[in-house]
């Protein structure tokens, strides 16, 4: 590829201007560093740091941006479907922004964003001093980064992946994609995919060995059930990407024919393969959120979990079920009756536990004292728009009606109405809820709940009208439309109501601004919400090693009774702790496979292959480290205690 | 504050309907069996759903108006409350029964669809090919010897068997109000049968992402009466010029194309892919795959988007 051929996309003046802006942040984060001379502390607080709850944060950043990028692009969208035969973006322009849209809102926000919180939480929810294996857990973090900008140096570099999220054969295949849009897409997911399967066995390691003594299955919070149900689907359905994406890169890279349309080879069995782990990937991504609401409609109904023992079972069923509904995204490939039937009641059957669950949150809420605090006005919100998303989902399972419905806005109106109510707001509820205990201060409440109703109504308007468009025969992804069709109504009040959506979320970014400036008065203890789980248990914000003494449990809800009965949980007596040791190989080790993915996207083998040697690398001389870790002494962690209490 | 959260979606359901006008949504416009069954399904499956979130809102009105603080009283503790088997039960038998219910609604409704349509005698349907490329549709006549793109016409009360296929990308063949949409793809035929009660002009498209012409994929079916049809035909036969292979190279080129008529077909010289039985058997499937062609994508001619721009 020629120079003027690789800086391509930088010929459409919208990307020019997207690319001088980034260029210019990143001039301005780059001379503030080095400025306020942060970059040693940057270096050895966070790119070095093994700490869940600092990669935790960082996994929580990196996907608010991400989620800023995948909304403007949403905006852009909007911008050009409001009105008939506009110009604002050509076919090739928009078919780009919507793939890169659903890659990003899926796997670079809603996915990083779960493992933040799992990282923050679930490590204190369950009283361990970090996960099972810290320095795999940065090493993912650093591999979903890695991906991260892959996909977004696409858009400046070459040009983003083009053929839809999805990316199906033939269409993303080299004979129709000659580019290297699909490269970007193949590798970026490789990645980070590599890293979110790190995570996956990582959790499922961390909640089966390192709960705090006494806490067995049936006393672990709710928010850690659901993410290790979630993180068990992830070991299962990753795999299948993984190699999913091999086979598309050495069709695409070395004339392969396994999803050609001659010689064999079958473009259908890509779609099969892309859902059988796409399918579950919504419920990796809609599980925690289910245990988020129901840490926070419990906490704010001051209630325990109704039903406590059927939301485990609920969630085990979803996950099995999850496996088994795969061909419900292509009914209309011919299948026969039986095959239809079949995949049709699966899909329906999901429903069931997902009822139950929602039943279960509303009869907490019976009898309890509600606050409508942010956090608990997402889950509010949550249940009667994410009903109308699984309502829709159960009459889209109809494989019938299905025919009518597929391809259409319908289908894009169903799944963001599971997948905003489900996942966005489970991620902003778990936000606003877990913020204090990463920082030690709230964010502020009004700015928060104005925020959630701008969500809420926005999301509403542009969505809603979607589901019309879809039965009055409007196909997605179309970059455009002519004004005899009649859809320009419905298509300006979508555009108005992204306006509002949009900004709901400067709000949240604003929040973050106004709570900093203000974070004396909205300091806080422990304990801010009067909360139930043992996250609670300790400071914010939570000191390196998480507890002083590893609470003993006896019962569900072990905090809220204690607070009730007087107890102090961590008043054994204190020992040394042993924690790991920080590392810059994982961050090195990423920087290297980034580059080695970049090099292979434009197809430099040579210098791909030595990238991968240092990979390889980096691995054998982490085999042979011997590393002991540290301890933090009786004394250090007494000094620490006592100036977290007395500073409160 | 609670109460907005729940009449929101439903005051954002009215607005929609009222502004989008009193003229029927496509989908729920049925022109004849095919899609007359799916628009009652999705009735069928609408109503049920109503019903659904009704109980779920009622319930979260309830609880919210009743449970909150404020009206609680200041010392008011709520109690533990572990669950209750009865309820659990019936709100997991319910569910059951429901979707029991539409499981059988949803495989009658297939099956119907999925076959010849009834009620139109002992006629024979009407075999018509409609095989894409990028970005238009190819439709072949065998019984009537003629070939068109981007449009056909089809006679009314006559059941008509549509043969999907593809010389390159998956596209997806849809005409709303006569029938839902069915894949078309390089390396197997699928059909789609449906009829049309009511003369008419129905518009038609892939709606399968196939690139950067996706969106002027459209096409029109004509439904007029046998007699018309057939003097349609005849006049196609006899005034349209041959499809010839080296035309039909032309046409399978990446471009967005107006409406054409010729007076022989493609299936003359390139094979269609077999249909699923048929492919079960390994041997034929090899067979079948020697005999097809497909569009030559390395000939991709750009320039052929500028007919695309013009034809805005």
């Amino acid at each position: 590829m020629t120079m003027s051929e690789i800086f391509a996309p930088l010929k459409e003046p919208l990307i020019m201007g997207t690319a001088v802006g980034i260029m210019v942040g990143v001039i301005a984060v780059i001379a503030g560093l080095t400025y306020f001379k942060l970059w040693g502390w940057l270096y050895n607080n966070y790119i070095k740091t093994v700490d869940h709850k600092k990669i935790g944060v960082m996994y929580i950043f990196v996907a608010l941006v991400m989620l800023f990028k995948g909304g403007v692009e949403a905006l852009l969208m909007r911008a050009q479907t409001a009105v008939p035969d506009n110009k604002l973006l050509n076919s090739e322009h928009y078919n780009e922004i919507f793939t890169t849209h659903g890659v990003l809102m899926i796997l670079f926000v809603a996915m990083p964003f779960l493992f933040g919180l799992f990282n923050v939480v679930i490590p204190l929810q369950i009283g361990a001093r970090d996960v099972a294996f810290p320095r795999l857990n940065a090493l993912s973090f650093w591999l979903f980064a890695a991906g991260a900008v892959l996909i977004n140096v696409s858009f400046i570099i070459g040009g983003s992946p083009n053929a839809g999220w999805t990316s199906y054969f033939p269409l993303a295949g080299i004979e129709y994609n000659p580019g290297v849009n699909n490269n970007y897409y193949a590798w970026s997911l490789q990645i980070s995919g590599l890293g979110s399967l790190m995570t996956g066995i990582n959790f499922v390691t961390t909640i089966v060995k390192m709960r705090a003594p006494g806490m067995t299955w049936m006393k672990v919070p709710m928010f850690t059930w659901s993410s290790f149900i979630a993180n068990i689907i992830v070991v299962f359905a990753f795999p299948v990407l993984t190699v999913a994406l091999i086979m598309m890169t050495m069709d695409r890279q070395f004339g392969t024919k396994f999803f050609s349309t001659e010689d064999g080879g079958m473009d259908m069995l890509w779609a099969n393969l892309f859902w059988v782990w796409g399918h579950p990937e919504v419920y990796i991504v809609i599980l925690p959120a289910f245990g988020v609401f129901s840490e926070v409609i419990a906490t704010f109904s001051r209630k325990n979990l109704f039903g406590y023992g059927s939301m485990v079972a609920s969630m085990i069923i979803i996950s099995l079920l999850s496996f088994l509904v795969w061909a419900h995204h292509f009914y209309t490939m011919g299948h026969g009756v039986v095959v239809n039937g079949v995949f049709s009641i699966t899909t329906m059957l999901i429903a069931v536990p997902t009822g139950v669950k929602i039943f279960n949150w509303l009869l907490t809420m019976r009898h309890g004292r509600i606050t409508f605090t942010t956090p608990m006005l997402y889950a509010l919100g949550f249940i009667p728009i994410f009903t109308i998303g699984g309502v829709t989902g159960v009459m889209l399972a109809m494989a019938s009606a299905d025919y009518q419905y597929h391809n259409t806005l319908f289908l894009v109106a169903h799944f963001h109405y599971v997948l905003i109510p489900g996942t966005v707001f489970g991620i902003l509820a778990g936000y606003h809820f877990w913020w204090p205990k990463m920082f030690g201060f709230k964010l502020n409440e009004k700015i928060g709940q104005v925020g959630f109703w701008l969500i809420a109504i926005g999301f509403n308007v542009t969505f809603f009208p979607m589901f019309i468009l879809g039965l009055d025969g409007y196909a997605r992804r179309m970059y455009t439309y002519s004004a005899e069709t009649g859809y320009m109504t419905l298509n300006m009040i979508s555009f108005i109501g992204a306006l509002v959506l949009a900004l709901g979320f400067a709000t949240l970014v604003y929040n973050i601004y106004y709570s900093l400036r203000h974070r004396k008065e909205l300091a806080c203890g422990g304990d801010p919400w009067d909360a139930r789980s043992l996250e609670w248990a300790t400071h914010s914000p939570v000191p390196e090693y998480n507890f002083a003494v590893v609470p003993t449990i006896s019962r569900l809800d072990e905090f809220w009774y204690a607070k009730k009965e007087g107890r102090d949980l961590q008043a054994g007596k204190i020992e040394d702790i042993h924690m790991p040791n920080d590392s810059a190989a994982p961050f090195w080790q990423s920087v290297v496979m980034g580059l080695f993915a970049f090099f292979f996207i434009f197809n430099e083998i040579g210098i791909a292959i030595a990238l991968g040697v240092v990979t390889l690398i980096f691995m054998a001389v982490r085999s042979f480290e011997i590393d002991e870790g540290r301890h933090i002494h009786i004394k250090e962690i007494e000094e620490e205690e006592r100036r977290l209490r007395g500073d409160r | 504050m609670s109460k907005k959260v729940l009449i929101m979606p439903i005051v954002a359901a009215l607005l929609a309907v009222v502004l989008s006008g009193c003229e029927p949504l496509m989908v729920l416009n049925p022109k004849g069996p095919n899609a007359e069954t799916l628009s009652k399904t999705i009735w069928i499956s609408i109503a049920t759903m109503v019903v659904v979130l009704a109980v779920v809102y009622i319930l979260l009105i309830n609880m919210l108006t009743k449970y909150r603080a404020g009206k609680m009283g200041a010392d008011y503790e709520p109690p533990h409350e572990a669950g209750n088997h009865k309820l659990e039960i019936l709100w997991t038998v319910i569910p059951i029964v429901i979707v029991a219910f539409l499981s059988v609604v949803t495989i009658v409704t297939t099956k119907d669809v999925e076959s010849k349509p009834e009620g139109y005698g002992d006629k024979k349907p009407l075999v018509v090919y409609a095989s894409s490329s990028e970005w238009k549709w190819h439709f072949s006549y065998p019984e009537q010897g003629i070939e068109t793109v981007n449009y056909a016409h089809i006679p009314t009360d006559r059941p008509i068997e549509f043969r999907l296929y593809s010389f390159g990308t998956i596209t997806s063949f849809w005409v709303p109000q006569l029938a839902g949409q069915k894949y078309a793809m390089t390396d197997m035929l699928t059909k789609i049968h449906l009829a049309a009660d009511h003369k008419g002009d129905y518009w038609g498209r892939n709606s399968n992402f196939n690139g950067e012409g996706f969106e002027a994929m459209q096409f029109n079916i004509t439904a007029e009466s046998q007699a018309d049809f057939d003097q349609w035909a005849k006049d196609v036969k006899a005034k349209e010029p041959k499809l010839t292979e080296k035309e039909f190279n032309k046409l399978l080129k990446a471009s967005v194309v107006g409406q054409k008529s010729f007076s022989s077909t493609h299936l003359e010289f390139s094979k269609p892919p077999m249909d699923h039985k048929a492919m079960m058997d390994a041997s034929k499937y090899n067979e079948s795959k020697k005999g097809q062609k497909r569009a030559d994508p390395e000939e991709h001619d750009m320039d052929d988007m500028d007919d695309m721009d013009s034809m805005e």
